[in-house]
């Protein structure tokens, strides 16, 4: 069968973005010609401007070289601008004539710099600042004359004056507005910006309009201001905007407003025809970054490959200014208005200024000059829609002023030293990572990952790693609104959307749900398939198939893998609490297999460490406990601490509610590990603070509290309710455990996943709502009517395969 | 893997294709180090020496997707089929040719070895 043919016009960074995206879709759907008006492949644009300050090569910012187009099949014409569209016969026509039929047709045009129509606008040495042959033309002059005047302060105007200034010009910038990057900043940090671009040696005239360019012999000499002031010119850059390339779409009849107009799905008014990038107005907005381009480019690849999932409805950008030494960021809406709140902090002596725009309780916009380090945390903040109230008081001092004191606390990736490590996991340093973002192209955490495993473990180093691409590409580094992050590259869809269709759709096993998602792998991967696993068995409980070969090897062999391949063995102590039997049988035990490591744990029960593998079944029936799930995302431990029984202080029986906390919910498996603790009186020596759930007694009842971790990042548990009897609290506990199981991703802790949602959804479903409460509550119970212990099943003959080496 | 002078090459056979849990694995002890033997979802089988050229995890107990697993210690991936690690990881654990006839899984081993496998 013959193929669907694709043609694309202009290979940008947003059209070649979309094939890229699509040939991971549907790499044998279409035969591919692409057109591109400029003699280069498809480069880092924005990295422009580091060639022309002289700190990058052009070499260095290719991203996809004509060999790539070959090793695609994907036929390329460079240098050869795609003239006219004929929608009758599908095809478009090229300049040199050459013609190419299209089943579909993607515009990709980009946009184009708007010359000032002044007299000697046609003047050689004038130039406006958009691709390599001006870049080129820049440098090129930059070595034989030395002034230079740039019209517009704009991020362009200041980025191509500060590179042209690094290769030794003089250099002034006319602006028409009364202060810099207008569009971008707020008059108190442009004029801090002012300064400091001024101690780098430019030179500015703000309010100022330009009349005239004068000329000798065909060549710019000099620039001419109304009113008469005439500077010295032998170089003049035009940087005053850009205006979408639209005139081929509109000469073929489509609708065009500013861009040429594109729906939801990227689609023009004509069906066959896609459009992405600068070129296309999407709901009356164009765009001038990449970070909506490429938001595009995933959705429109998508259509393209007929999956016909997702839609794009808009992108909120951010802005930074690459000139080295200076930083500048902006994002969403930092000019206020009606029912916004500002908090500013402004010391222009230590050059730092900070403005926070919020709304109904939420991010909206923010400026920021001189300390940007937290730049990719409020734009998460902001894309995510995170509610900010809790943490208003901080908000301006930074993330790592949150009481993370965790490994991301090291909060300064611009200042960090190269060979200082990043990912303490994978002993990736920052020159590594910095340098794999610049010369691979390098936009999100996960390419960085892919490219140098960074941050590809434990994860507690993404913060950093998302500051290094913010401070390295600008504001081309778009975080990934957590809201659309995909389960893994396996599918488009969100951890949200899969857990919804397998619930509508009684989805009820691993294949049933890949193949009714269209999974793009037979059988999915090692992310996949384990969160698959959870999210059919908590769906349907009791009805679901457990899938061993979906589950990490110490969930499928219910011990811990240690780093020589042997296993680690953590019997339940209920509560803590212990006896002289079950001690003396853990000592046989000890003694009978020599296992070398005998450990308390910080979990208050005890760890034998180094079991051989086929052992682990004997071990077990030997020491005769139940698991203690030390190896899964299971309950874990509940902590307790001696309580009124013993111990002066204590109000409440502490040890007794851990116990039948423990006893009700052990082998309850959860998106994470939970962990419990009863602490029985506010001397808290459970340390119920940084539990999942963590109870205290008081002399009238119980606190409890939730979202607790002592890991990775230390986060102090929020208060939920305060209850009066023993019973409640269990009710109130297994209500919100079950809302976690329900709603979480799979491997967020409790933490993460309030985070996300909000204490107010939790107390609305587990405080307010008795009946909501109650339906939760009877939910994990019917789930957990019958579960058996794991090691039993094992003792008895389950699995048996698991434990059995062959031996010829 | 090719056969050396000094050791002598055998089929042997190692077990049933249902002993074999489908896109799992078992374990095979060998006088030379243990060998993994996979099984992707159909009836494909994998051979390779059970250690992970990172820090020698042991492949068997990973969990296997396509024609690769992923390490159980640090997550790396490799190919079943070459023992070759994907990328950026880089390195390769040494395969044994593995063959099914009749239901039954064949291995070829070094038969009284003098040189360890790998
Ligand atoms: C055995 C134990 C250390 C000890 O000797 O005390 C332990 C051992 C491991 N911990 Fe832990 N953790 C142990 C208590 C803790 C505690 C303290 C506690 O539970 O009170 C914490 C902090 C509290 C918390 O979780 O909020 C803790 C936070 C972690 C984390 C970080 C979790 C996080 O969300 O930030 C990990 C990594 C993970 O789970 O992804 C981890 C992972 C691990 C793993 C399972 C690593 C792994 O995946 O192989 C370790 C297994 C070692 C082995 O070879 O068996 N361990 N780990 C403790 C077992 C307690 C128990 O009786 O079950
Ligand atoms: C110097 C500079 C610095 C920048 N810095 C940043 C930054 O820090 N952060 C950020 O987010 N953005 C930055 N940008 C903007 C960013 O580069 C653009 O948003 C992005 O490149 C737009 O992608 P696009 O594919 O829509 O257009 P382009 O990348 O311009 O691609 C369009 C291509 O289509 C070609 N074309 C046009 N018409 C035709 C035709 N008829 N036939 C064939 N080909 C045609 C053009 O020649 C061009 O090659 C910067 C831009 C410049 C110039
Ligand atoms: S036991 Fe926990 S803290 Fe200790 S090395 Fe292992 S994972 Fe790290
Ligand atoms: S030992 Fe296999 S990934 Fe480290």
């Amino acid at each position: 069968m013959q193929r669907a043919k694709l043609v694309v016009v202009g290979n940008g960074m947003a059209g070649t973005r979309t094939l890229e995206e699509l040939l991971k879709l549907a790499p044998d759907l279409y035969d591919i010609t692409v057109f591109g008006a400029e003699r280069h492949a498809n480069y880092n644009r924005i990295l422009l401007s580091p060639v022309l300050a002289g700190e990058m090569t052009l070499r260095e910012i290719m991203l996809n070289d004509e060999q790539w187009y070959r090793d695609q099949g994907i036929t390329l014409h460079l240098a050869n601008p795609v003239a006219r569209i004929d929608r009758s016969r599908r095809c478009v026509v090229a300049a040199d004539g050459t013609s190419a039929p299209y089943d579909r047709l993607l515009l990709a045009t980009g946009s184009a710099p708007v010359m000032l129509p002044i007299p000697g606008c046609e003047l050689q040495g004038v130039l406006s600042y958009r691709d390599i042959a001006d870049t080129e033309a820049m440098i090129e002059a930059s070595g034989r004359h030395s002034h230079a005047v740039v019209i517009g302060g704009g991020l362009l105007g200041l980025e191509a004056a500060n590179g042209l200034r690094q290769r030794g010009m003089e250099v002034t910038v006319v602006h028409l507005m009364p202060w810099l990057m207008e569009r971008q900043l707020d008059r108190s940090a442009a004029q801090m910006l002012e300064r400091s671009l001024a101690d780098k040696g430019l030179r500015f005239l703000l309010g100022r309009q330009t009349e005239r360019i004068t000329g000798k012999d065909g060549h710019a000499c000099a620039v001419v201001l109304k009113g008469g002031e005439e500077i010295p010119a032998d170089l003049v850059v035009m940087a005053v905007g850009i205006r979408p390339n639209v005139d081929l779409a509109r000469a073929a009849g489509l609708h065009c407003e500013r861009g040429i107009v594109v729906n939801d799905t990227l689609q023009t008014h004509d069906p066959r025809i896609y459009g992405v990038g600068e070129c296309v107005a999407h709901r009356g907005l164009t765009y001038g970054l990449v970070a909506p381009l490429f938001d595009m480019a995933k959705v429109c690849a998508n259509h393209l490959a007929r999956l016909g999932i997702g839609r794009y409805q808009g992108s909120i950008s951010s802005t930074k200014l690459k000139v080295t030494g200076v930083d500048v960021f902006s994002a969403g809406d930092f000019t206020g208005g009606e029912n916004t709140e500002e908090i500013l902090l402004q010391d222009p002596g230590g050059g730092v200024y900070k403005k926070l725009v919020l709304r109904d309780e939420r991010l909206v916009g923010t400026v920021l000059y001189g300390d940007t380090v937290d730049s990719a945390w409020y734009f998460q903040l902001l894309r995510d829609g995170t509610n900010v109230a809790q943490i208003r008081d901080h908000l301006m001092f930074g993330e790592s002023h949150l009481g993370n004191t965790g490994h991301q606390g090291q909060n300064r990736a611009v200042t960090m030293p190269d060979t200082m490590e990043v990912c303490g996991c994978n002993g990736v340093t920052k020159g590594t990572i910095v340098k794999a973002i610049k010369e691979s192209g390098l936009f999100s955490v996960d390419d960085v990952r892919k490219h140098t495993k960074a941050s590809a473990s434990c994860g507690s180093c993404t913060g950093l790693v998302e500051q290094l691409l913010a401070s390295t590409i600008g504001g081309a580094y778009a975080p990934q609104a957590a809201a659309q992050k995909p389960v893994c590259t396996c599918t488009e869809l969100t951890h949200e959307e899969v857990r919804r269709a397998i619930r509508d759709h009684h989805l009820h096993s691993i294949p049933q749900a890949m193949a009714f998602l269209d999974w793009h792998t037979p059988d999915g991967c090692a992310s996949c398939r384990p969160a698959l696993n959870y999210y059919v068995l908590c769906a349907w409980p009791r009805e679901a198939q457990d899938d061993p070969q979906s589950r990490y090897i110490n969930e499928r062999a219910h011990a811990n893998i240690q780093k020589n391949g042997t296993f680690s063995v953590v019997p339940r102590m209920f509560g803590g609490v212990t006896s002289a039997a079950e001690l003396r049988r853990i000592a046989d035990v000890v003694d009978k297999y020599a296992i070398p490591g005998v450990k308390v744990t910080g979990g208050q029960r005890i760890d034998l460490l180094g079991v051989r593998k086929e052992d682990l079944p004997r071990v077990w029936a030997d020491l005769d406990m139940p698991s203690g799930h030390a190896y899964a995302k299971a309950l874990r431990t509940v902590k307790t601490c001696v309580g009124s029984e013993w111990c002066r202080f204590g109000v409440q029986d502490s040890t007794a509610l851990g116990i039948d906390l423990e006893r009700a919910l052990a082998r309850m498996y959860a998106p994470h590990k939970v962990k419990l603790a009863v602490s029985g009186c506010p001397r808290n020596c459970a340390e119920s603070g940084i539990k999942d759930v963590g109870v205290i007694g008081v002399d009238s009842g119980w606190e409890i509290y939730v979202g607790g971790n002592g890991g990775i990042k230390t986060e102090a548990a929020q208060f939920l309710v305060k209850v009066r009897t023993a019973d409640e609290v269990l009710e109130v506990t297994g209500a919100f455990l079950q809302l976690y199981r329900e709603e979480a991703r799979y491997l967020d802790r409790t933490v993460a996943y309030i985070q996300r949602v909000g204490m107010d959804h939790i107390r609305m479903k587990v405080v307010d709502d008795a009946t909501s409460r109650l339906e939760l509550y009877q939910r994990l119970l019917f789930c957990l009517e019958g579960a058996t212990d794991p090691w039993q099943e094992r003792i008895a003959g389950a699995q048996s395969h698991e434990y059995e080496a062959i031996t010829l | 893997m090719s056969a050396t002078d000094s050791t002598l090459w055998n089929w042997q056979r190692v077990c049933d294709l249902k002993d074999l849990p489908p896109l799992g694995a078992r374990v095979v002890s060998h006088a030379q180090g243990d060998i993994a033997v996979f099984r992707g979802a159909g009836e494909e089988v994998f051979a390779l020496l059970d250690r992970c050229p990172h820090k020698g995890g042991p492949l068997s107990q990973g969990i296997v997707f396509g024609r690769h697993v992923s390490c159980p210690l640090h997550g790396w991936t490799i190919g079943l089929a070459d023992g070759v690690a994907v990328a950026p990881d880089q390195g390769c654990t040494p395969g044994f040719e593995v063959r099914l006839d009749g239901g039954q899984v064949y291995l070829r081993l070094p038969a009284l070895a003098a040189e360890p496998v790998a």
